[in-house]
């Protein structure tokens, strides 16, 4: 009961308190490129759901089992080179190259796996695929959990299941925001904007508005960690 | 995929802008904020004071001039379909030093920046002028283009953790400038008050291009 209730707060968290978008500011480029009509904003959302999760996933792994100090594969490896050395391994410094192969890679595996086998998914994702490569949410999601995973006593490390929360329902939060925003651009065209605001400003501004909206849901975990226990 | 073609010879330095160009397109008409809507994440995250947003700006700044150096360097032995991936990765390597700097000397500055830093990787600013400037060009272009668009991320910057520090806490490099009695505008310093200001600082942006242009005829 303990794990899923930190199981849920994980997730609401990771939705709608510290919303990727609106709280952290990660992934504003396609927030801001891709919101201008609802369906488009819905496809980037689901894309970058499904990447996140893989991405997460696979981060998870390689850090766990190779890269944090102390890492068991990376032992394994390093007493059966050197049966005669002594101390801890730790790999820990290639974390970010490692994080951003995997997902340039994942992404990579994404676009072929889908062209093969579900081609009109593939054509509904269309452009947006290879574009995740370069979003930050992405990289900020692996960095989140590499927080909860890398150097932290054993009986506080994070399982793949808490870190596949947070990743997914990131991604959730993600696509939320930006299908909230692509609504409301698709009014602000009818609307009298001054010229010098059109575009990128009047979207900044609307996002700035609904940042501030999301801040009302500041310590909602806290009473929900309340009702769940 | 039509700019894979990269003659690693002297005449592709003669076209284009000189390397004085670059420098001073990178400050105001090619600023990467406000005109290239380029590298937004940190932009809007690590603006809420002078010190942090400083601090990033001068990260970019090393990360960028090394990793447009070191693939001008390589721009010879660059396949076209590996080259993004080779950018990635020479990009990672560097903020990883930068990291790790930051951590042993500037302790707190490391911890407040948190995720921001290792986020430069994927900052499109520098993805972008190693895809656009560095693959193409010799090693004092790419290196002047890189000071450039570096100065004019630092600018955008500091703009903007301006005005959200002053009315946000009423200090400026924490050295206070407005009276102690200012209400402090909270909302300046969290994410609503980023967007806002620079949703604002665009639009004056605009309109004052726009006027000087009418004015020009």
């Amino acid at each position: 009961m303990e794990y899923v209730s930190s199981l849920v707060l994980i997730a609401v968290s990771a939705a709608f308190i510290n919303n990727f978008v609106l709280y952290y500011s990660v992934g504003i480029c396609p927030y801001l490129g891709v919101s201008r009509r609802v369906d488009m904003a819905f496809g980037m959302g689901c894309a970058v759901t499904f990447v996140i999760s893989i991405a997460a996933c696979l981060s998870w792994a390689l850090t766990v089992f190779v890269l944090r100090p102390g890492a068991p594969l990376a032992t394994w490896v390093w007493h059966w080179l050197r049966p005669d050395s002594a101390g801890v391994v730790d790999l820990s410094i290639l974390n970010y190259l490692v994080y951003i192969f995997v997902i340039a890679s994942s992404v990579q595996f994404v676009e072929m796996y889908l062209r093969k086998f579900f081609p009109p998914l593939y054509k509904s994702f269309g452009i947006y695929l290879p574009l995740i490569t370069t979003n930050c949410a992405i990289l900020f999601a692996c960095l989140e959990i590499m927080k909860h995973v890398s150097g932290v006593p054993a009986a506080q490390l994070w399982d793949l299941g808490r870190a596949l929360a947070l990743a997914a329902f990131g991604g959730v939060g993600f696509t939320i925001a930006i299908v909230l925003m692509a609504g409301m651009r698709e009014d602000l065209d009818l609307c009298d904007v001054p010229q010098a605001l059109r575009g990128p400003g009047i979207a900044l501004i609307v996002a700035g508005i609904l940042a501030m909206a999301f801040m009302g849901f500041t310590g909602v975990d806290r009473n929900l960690a309340a009702l769940l226990r | 995929m039509s700019q894979t073609q990269t003659p690693a010879n002297a005449s592709a330095a003669d076209r284009g802008p000189t390397a004085a160009e670059r420098f001073i397109n990178g400050i105001l008409p090619e600023n990467p904020t406000y005109r290239q809507m380029l590298g937004m994440c940190p932009t809007l995250a690590i603006t809420n004071g002078m010190r942090s947003a400083m601090t990033m700006a001068a990260a970019v700044l090393f990360v960028l001039v090394c990793a447009n150096a070191m693939i001008s360097l390589i721009r010879g032995l660059l396949k076209p379909h590996l080259r993004i991936l080779v950018f990635t990765l020479t990009i990672a390597a560097f903020v990883t030093i930068v990291d790790r700097l930051l951590a042993a000397y500037m302790y707190d500055m490391s911890k407040q920046l948190g995720p921001y830093v290792p986020l430069i990787i994927v900052n499109c600013i520098i993805i972008s002028r190693c895809e656009v400037c560095a693959a193409k060009q010799s090693l004092p272009i790419a290196i002047a283009d890189a000071v450039g668009q570096s100065l004019g991320f630092a600018l955008a910057l500091a703009s903007i953790a301006t005005i959200r520090e002053i009315l946000g806490a009423g200090t400026w490099f924490g050295l206070r400038v407005l009276p102690a009695a200012w209400p402090a505008w909270v909302i300046m310093v969290l994410p609503p008050g980023a967007f806002i200001t620079l949703g604002l600082l665009m639009g004056s942006v605009n309109w004052f291009l726009a006027r000087r242009q009418e004015a020009r005829g």
